[in-house]
């Protein structure tokens, strides 16, 4: 039963092989993967600016491809990606981006929630202080 | 009075709310102001169109005043701001440019063809490079350029009649001066 | 004739809903039971021409009257009838019709399962859905009126958006609905408490099922919603914070809070401004969630036809009615008591904490969402925010509220002690450390993000089993029947249990399909191998096939396993003439382990294709962790003291509850 179960492997195995001698290996699209990556985790990040609610990654639009066209380029010739981002940046503001930059103007926006977290846990203590402490607490508010 | 105080905060919290979404209303959460405002224009070289062999240089417009009208003979919105392009060179002698925004030679000099060609040159962006400097993401859309080479209006979409009025003739006024 | 029923009768619908909102509430204020016993009625015979009117509109998509401009825009006669008929509610008009008849249809739940209730809370309660549903009528009619007719008739229709040909669609909408409207009954009952000035724990009773309910209707609806992008997009995401996301988001964690602060409500008649503050907010960020879909004042994939108009219709509507509660709020709160004590350190405690943690979720949700609208209205500017701020802010906050969460139902009521849950969770910890190390360095590589997310989802799941098995042992404790002690454990627990399990489940899910995934652009010629680990794909050519309304090509991969064919695949490209648009249908090989995704690309030279290939470890987790939050739901609506035959019946499932729980 085992050798026959090896048989079958091995015939199976060498139809795989017969087969891909047939069959191509497929090809990346790109040619770069180290610089794929990179554009991958980067336009990952970056708004697509026709469809609007898309990544840069995801996109299909033509003005996607351009942009992604772009940006391999400009990482091939050996930009940093703060380089590059900064490139787009510079010609559709931060919109592009999909993470805001943290300054003044999004303070509120990266902070706030923490703010809700802290104060909301402040003010549970002490509304919980004053549950465990007063016994009489039914008719302490009404 | 002062014990309802507290309990108003999500109320004030909420009409605070209630006012930008008001405002919201009456924005266009799709329009990207471009940064390139106030900043000088990129410069690019481009063949222009029907004039094999020649090539523009925008470098060579410094000292004027002139408008850089982004266009393609695919784009639908195009036919729309055509008659007012045409209208804009006929009566108001603004001098138009037009980038031929990812399009073939041929289709594009069969839309002028057909229906009136209102630039003085067109230029043309193929592989939509210059589009990219410029941070065109959609078209039409129109560049004013003072003298200096400096950015100073951005039209995204179409120019309306109104828009001409308003925006860009008064505009153009100021920078000849 | 039809579409003209089909107006009149939501006119008259909306006559009927002034009748159930306004004339019982002025009844109960002067004492006249005329006017109090109307709104029963007219709460049936608005539902009744609601239906009427929902009847009508999908009988003209069903006969293809394209002299109906809503059905023109929406539909077309080569579709499906399938789709024909959920068309109904794919375009603005015709959805602002399903949020009525869904409202509708809770109304009449609500007549029919409030019988016991004292009768003016009753009466309250029943008039304010009338005030609910008032406004949204009136949109309908006055802006979106879906019955509107094109004359001359189109010779055929401009189909619905292919995005939403989809079995998808015919789900999705309505549940999701259900659950976002649900919520008004919740709001309902703290509007008639506050009215009534009776928040007590029998209204937190009361609220309780319903919005449990609701809740698992939207925990559905957003799991559907996300399950349809996953495979209908072509790119395998399952979750953009997309802004019409996170209008379904937001009510979805401030219903979680409100049914956990409910508990605190329902057991200690305690923290009732805050819960009646909750069941408030659950619903308004139902509404501004409509709201911020329907006025275009952000942009969304989810592009209804927006207009300015129709924005300030909503916003006036929800100044009257999400202002006029908070105004009521503010009114009633400061005269509302504390309720019973209890320690810093307790089940109550543990249920308070979860509220701060899911409301300041909740808060990331929204600011990222308003924040773009905010930065605009006073010129700062326009920004973007996306998944790399959710990614960080929102898992930032939630991450220590997963950890409470095993730590929660552990905790005695009253009184809890830290050190004694420490003992009984140590081994719920050494697991969920030693899972976090030894799970992502056997799928290839450990990053803080995968250890903190298989920590947390194991220990979420594991305090969960020992939470069950304490359970048991107690019982056992006082009876050797383990059959009948697993049976005594009231469904309301399990439903709980089942739940948290789910929400370990999800997260592991997330984690691992993050953490994990892999994806491959290729350019395949036919009979190409792609392998991806012991994986390969073989594309065997693309088919041009006619669709119903549709051309497709579609594409055949066989997926072998170590030379083994396991799965043969078939993305396909549909060209939709009609509208002339492209649209991507991944295939997907799902699995329990991973998922394997194909989409096709482009066609190249030589017959060669451009092909998407992705494998996504337990991504199927993620939609299982909701449907097991969802049966949870279930389980708990389903506990006997919400079976309410009388009153009496329910005291005693009440008190048995509480004596078995003390």
């Amino acid at each position: 039963m085992k050798r026959f179960f090896m048989l079958v492997l091995l015939v199976f195995t060498f139809l795989q092989m017969s087969n891909a001698v047939v069959a191509g290996e497929a090809k990346p699209l790109a040619e770069d993967p180290v610089i794929e990556a990179r554009l991958k985790a980067m336009s990952q990040e970056l708004r697509c600016l026709v469809c609007q609610n898309t990544t840069l990654a995801d996109s299909s639009a033509p003005l996607a491809e351009d942009l992604r066209k772009e940006i391999r380029e400009q990482l091939r010739a050996g930009k940093t990606d703060k380089e590059v981002i900064d490139y787009l940046v510079a010609r559709y503001g931060d919109f592009v981006r999909y993470r805001p930059p943290v300054n003044n103007e999004t303070a509120l926006l990266w902070f706030g929630p923490f703010l809700i977290l802290i104060i909301g846990g402040f003010v549970l203590y002490r509304v919980l202080k004053k549950h465990a402490g007063n016994d009489e607490i039914q008719g302490e508010d009404a | 009075m002062s014990r309802m105080a507290k309990f108003l905060i999500p109320l004030a919290l909420f009409l605070i709310a209630v006012g930008f979404l008001f405002k919201g209303l009456f924005l266009d959460p799709h329009e990207v102001p471009s940064p390139l405002v106030g900043k000088p224009a990129p410069v690019f070289q481009a063949p222009i169109l029907s004039e094999a062999g020649k090539t523009f240089n925008s470098a060579d417009m410094k000292g004027k005043v002139w408008l850089l009208n982004v266009w393609a003979s695919w784009c639908g919105a195009c036919k729309d701001e055509h008659p007012v392009l045409m209208e804009m060179a006929k009566t108001n002698k603004i001098a138009t440019y037009g980038l031929d925004y990812k399009d073939t030679d041929a289709d594009a000099q069969a839309v002028l063809l057909a229906q009136g060609n209102p630039y003085k040159a067109t230029f043309t962006d193929v592989e939509g490079k210059i589009g990219i400097d410029y941070g065109v993401y959609g078209v039409p859309e129109t560049y004013v350029i003072d003298k200096a080479g400096v950015i100073r209006y951005k039209q995204i979409g179409p120019i309306t009649d109104e828009i001409l009025l308003t925006k860009i003739v008064p505009l153009l006024k100021e920078l000849e001066k | 004739m039809i579409p003209e029923i089909g107006h009149f009768a939501l006119i008259l619908a909306f006559c009927f809903a002034i009748v159930q909102g306004i004339f019982p509430l002025y009844g109960v204020w002067k004492n006249q039971s005329g006017l109090m016993n109307l709104a029963v009625p007219a709460a049936r015979a608005q539902f009744f021409f609601i239906a009427v009117a929902f009847i009508c509109l999908d009988y003209s998509f069903y006969a293809n009257d394209f002299s109906v401009l809503y059905v023109a825009s929406n539909s077309n006669s080569h579709m499906p009838l399938a789709y024909r008929l959920a068309a109904l509610w794919g375009g603005h008009e015709g959805s602002m019709l399903l949020w009525v008849s869904i409202l509708a249809v809770w109304t009449i739940a609500v007549t029919l399962f409030v019988k016991d209730l004292p009768e003016t809370f009753r009466v309250r309660l029943i008039a304010v859905m009338g005030l609910v549903s008032i406004g949204f009528l009136a949109f309908v009619i006055f802006t979106s009126n879906p019955f509107e007719r094109l004359i001359p008739a189109a010779l055929d229709g401009r189909d619905l958006n292919p995005l939403l040909q989809d079995p998808g669609m015919v789900f999705h909408p309505p549940v999701l609905y259900m659950g976002y409207v649900g919520f008004s009954v919740a709001f309902a009952f703290a509007i008639a408490a506050l009215l009534d000035g009776r928040l007590d724990i029998a209204w937190a009773r009361w609220t309780r099922p319903w919005t449990t309910a609701a809740w698992v209707f939207l925990t559905l609806g957003i799991a559907f919603g996300s399950k349809w992008a996953y495979y209908e997009l072509g790119w395998g995401g399952w979750w953009f914070w997309d802004a019409v996301e996170n209008a379904s988001f937001m009510p979805w964690l401030v219903g979680t809070a409100l049914i956990h602060s409910l508990a605190v409500t329902e057991k200690r008649d305690a923290f009732k401004v805050w819960t009646v503050l909750l069941s408030i907010s659950a619903f308004s960020l139902s509404l501004l969630g409509t709201f911020l879909v329907r006025s275009g004042v952000l942009t969304s994939v989810h592009a209804f036809a927006t207009d300015p108009g129709r924005g300030l219709f909503i916003l006036i509507y929800l100044v009257v009615v999400i202002g006029g509660a908070l105004l009521l709020f503010a009114f009633r709160a400061p005269s509302v008591g504390l309720g019973e004590k209890f320690d810093v350190v307790s089940r109550e405690s543990m249920l308070l904490s979860n509220n701060v943690v899911l409301v300041a979720a909740a808060g990331s949700v929204l600011l990222g969402t308003m924040y773009p609208l905010l930065m605009d209205a006073l010129g700062a500017g326009k920004i973007s925010v996306g998944p790399p701020y959710f990614d960080a802010v929102f898992v930032a906050i939630m991450a220590p509220g997963l950890f409470l969460m095993g730590l929660g139902p552990l905790a005695k009521w009253k009184k809890a002690s830290l050190p004694e849950i420490g003992t009984r969770l140590k081994l719920a910890g050494v697991i969920s450390v030693v899972s976090a190390l030894l799970i992502p360095f056997a799928m290839g590589k450990i990053t803080l993000m995968t250890a903190v997310g298989v920590f947390l989802g194991v220990w979420v799941v594991s305090t969960t089993l020992i939470l069950l098995r304490n359970r048991i042992k107690t019982r056992q404790a006082a009876s050797a029947n383990l059959l009948e002690n697993i049976k005594g454990i009231p469904l309301a627990f399990y439903g709980m249990l089942l739940a948290h399990f789910g929400i370990g489940v999800f997260i592991l899910g997330v984690t691992l399909v993050k953490g994990f995934e892999s994806e491959q652009d290729l350019r395949m010629e036919v009979n190409d191998v792609a392998k991806v680990g012991n994986l390969a794909f073989q594309f065997k050519g693309v088919q041009e096939l006619p669709g119903p309304n549709y051309l497709s090509s579609k594409g055949t991969f066989s997926v072998s396993s170590n030379g083994k064919e396991i799965s043969v695949l078939h993305p396909e490209k549909r060209f939709y003439p009609v509208q002339g648009s492209v649209m991507t249908e991944a295939d997907i090989d799902a699995g329990v382990i991973k998922d394997k995704y194909v989409s096709l690309g482009e066609p190249l030279e030589n017959g060669a294709w451009s092909v998407r290939i992705y494998i996504k470890p337990f991504v199927q987790w993620i939609w299982m962790g909701a449907i097991l939050m969802a049966l949870g739901g279930i389980l708990a609506l389903a506990d006997r003291r919400y079976r309410i035959v009388n009153k009496k019946a329910a005291k005693e499932a009440q008190d048995a509850q509480e004596a078995f729980e003390a």
